[in-house]
């Protein structure tokens, strides 16, 4: 009986050691404070880096966790770029409310083709995820009359947040604003990562077609995290509509779908943090490129994309935590 | 779920083109009886247990678990109910551990896979359950290792643990000892003969003495039909059998 007692005991340990936070983990957060100090005239980019980040977070979900490659996620960032904006126009300007907006818009239709998602796999699934981006984008361009079309959504007025905080010149409100809603629905996405939930995403990443022989409905699942994952990319979509103060066809185009993949690859593919990461090295290399040549810009990112799933398994964060395996491994 | 036949098909019949898989396939399981099915290679054995769970959809016929008809049903909805499979490849979780996985497939069986808001951890029950299975297949010391690194015959136990997971009223076991040293499968089939007597095993099985030795009916598969069911001995002295199977190819 106590052998029982000790092993349970010890499985118990097992799985709490598994979801606790990690020191890297706390560095990383405080880490994303030192743009206050160290780069004040950058807040703007990295209020676009944490919106990035958000949005490959959201990708991770289904593309990291449940193994759904989507080249169309920008469909549901978009479509809450525009739902926050579009709100902000014609109902009233508070944030708050705008980006529940913006995620339930992305989760409804998230919801909807989710039925179709669940059905397919494979080439037919990336196919069916790129139609729908497609469709999206050009309901938006050709719904001129609200979206503004290719000219952009124009007049997007946002209230101060709590109607204290106002959206300044340096960006410091909206890097805030992006940053805690960052570290909130990381919050969320961490939770269900070691939920059971998380557990049989997992399961269905590792092995789809041992799922329905231990009994698991896997299209419930993949439907469920597939709404989840929109109503996220909506938020992020939100947040780039209320602190730009603009909508362009920009947000929801086939570029914005596969740079999100890219990112999540280069950072390293259902960690959690992969997305973060990646968003990061490119939203930086990309302001820096850019500003030196800006017609090449993609010169170094494909470079760098080729060099990582040639070299690095896991993208990065995948080759840090190789790495430092070896040196723990010859200090101990 | 009192019924005296566990598991039943009535005319099963699957053709791939013109190829005939399963041709007129009528068998009934009494409950806690240890089967096994013998037959050549390509005499359709791992395509009846496919059309039983539901992994392939029969041209017509019938499948009856206990008193239902569970002909249209789709395999998660066998495994609820108590129909679990093994496969004869290894289809596993190679990043998940050991228990991670039992762990999964108890939290399916409990409906509790779609909680996403509370961690893993408070789930004691269902992580405990997982142990307790894992513990009795020996795997409890590899646990917590990745699927991936386990060695091959422990694999093969990890494919047993996954069906316990699922509280199967009725196994299937197709070639659970595939691809295991002669000397570990001894120890393989010891452990599912442990399993508990409630439960109607068939096994699929090449080796012989493994056949005699740990099933109480046999049933022998040639061709998409099936050419006799009896008790080993029937089997073994069976002419017909002796020419199709046991001796027919070596003289």
């Amino acid at each position: 009986m106590t052998a029982t007692t000790d092993a349970a005991f010890s499985t118990q340990k097992y799985l709490q050691s598994r979801a606790r936070w990690s020191p890297i983990e706390i560095v990383f957060w405080l880490a994303t404070l030192l743009p206050f100090f160290l780069f004040p005239n950058y807040l703007s980019l990295a209020s676009q880096i944490a919106i990035t980040a958000l949005f490959a977070l959201s990708l991770d979900l289904i593309l990291g966790y449940a193994g759904i490659v989507s080249l169309g996620h920008a469909a549901f960032f978009g479509l809450g770029a525009y739902g926050a904006g579009i709100f902000s126009k014609f109902v009233w300007g508070e944030p708050l409310t705008g980006l529940v907006v913006a995620g339930a818009v992305a989760g409804i239709v998230g919801y909807a083709t989710s039925f179709i998602i669940a059905r397919f796999r494979h080439l037919t699934l990336i196919m069916i995820t790129l139609g729908l981006g497609f469709l999206v984008h050009e309901l938006a361009n050709s719904a001129h009359f609200i979206t503004g079309g290719a000219d952009g959504l124009q007049g997007v007025r946002i209230w101060p947040i709590f109607n204290y905080f106002r959206f300044d010149l340096y960006g410091y409100t909206a890097y805030s604003y992006s940053l805690v809603v960052l570290f909130l629905t990381f919050l969320v996405a961490r939770r269900l990562i070691n939920s059971p939930f998380g557990l049989a995403l997992q399961g269905i990443r590792e092995n789809s077609n041992r799922m329905p022989a231990i009994g698991a409905n896997s299209r419930a699942h993949i439907r469920k995290i597939y709404t989840i994952s929109a109503t996220i990319a909506g938020i992020a979509g939100g947040l780039l509509a209320q602190t730009t103060e603009t909508v362009s066809l920009g947000s929801i185009d086939f570029q914005r779908s596969a740079d999100v993949v890219v990112m999540l690859v280069l950072g390293g593919v259902g960690q959690l943090y992969g997305g973060l990461v990646g968003a990061v090295i490119f939203m930086v290399a990309r302001d820096q490129f850019s500003g030196l040549n800006p017609q090449f810009w993609y010169f170094p990112i494909g470079v760098l994309l080729v060099a990582v799933v040639m070299f690095l398994p896991g993208g990065i964060l995948g080759g840090l935590s190789r790495l430092t395996a070896r040196i723990r491994r010859r200090w101990s | 779920m009192t019924a005296a036949i566990a598991l039943s098909t009535r005319g099963l019949n699957k053709r791939f083109g013109s190829l005939v898989v399963a041709s007129d396939i009528a068998i009934s399981l009494p409950r806690g009886v240890r089967y096994a099915l013998i037959g050549p290679n390509g005499a359709g054995k791992t395509t009846l247990i496919n059309l039983m769970t539901g992994m392939l959809k029969p041209d017509d016929g019938q499948i009856l678990l206990g008193d239902k008809d569970i002909t249209r049903l789709e395999p998660q909805h066998r495994v609820k109910l108590g129909l679990v499979r093994t496969f004869q490849i290894n289809t596993l979780f190679p990043n998940l551990s050991a228990l991670e996985s039992v762990t999964l497939a108890v939290c399916e069986r409990e409906g509790i896979a779609p909680t996403w808001w509370r961690g893993l951890s408070s789930f004691r029950a269902a992580t405990d359950e997982a142990y307790e299975i894992l513990k009795s297949l020996n795997l409890a010391n590899d646990c917590y290792r990745p699927t991936r690194e386990l060695a091959y015959g422990r694999q093969r136990l990890l494919e047993i643990a996954l069906s316990l997971a699922a509280r199967p009223s009725v196994l299937l076991l197709d070639e659970p000892a595939a691809g295991v040293p002669k000397d570990e499968s001894q120890g393989l089939f010891t452990a599912i003969a442990g399993l508990s007597q409630d439960i109607t095993i068939l096994f699929i099985e090449h080796d012989m003495d493994v056949v005699f030795r740990f099933a109480s009916r046999i049933i022998v598969m040639v061709g998409g039909r099936i050419l006799l069911e009896g008790t080993p001995q029937e089997i073994a002295e069976d002419p017909r059998v002796r020419e199709v199977y046991l001796g027919g190819r070596d003289g």
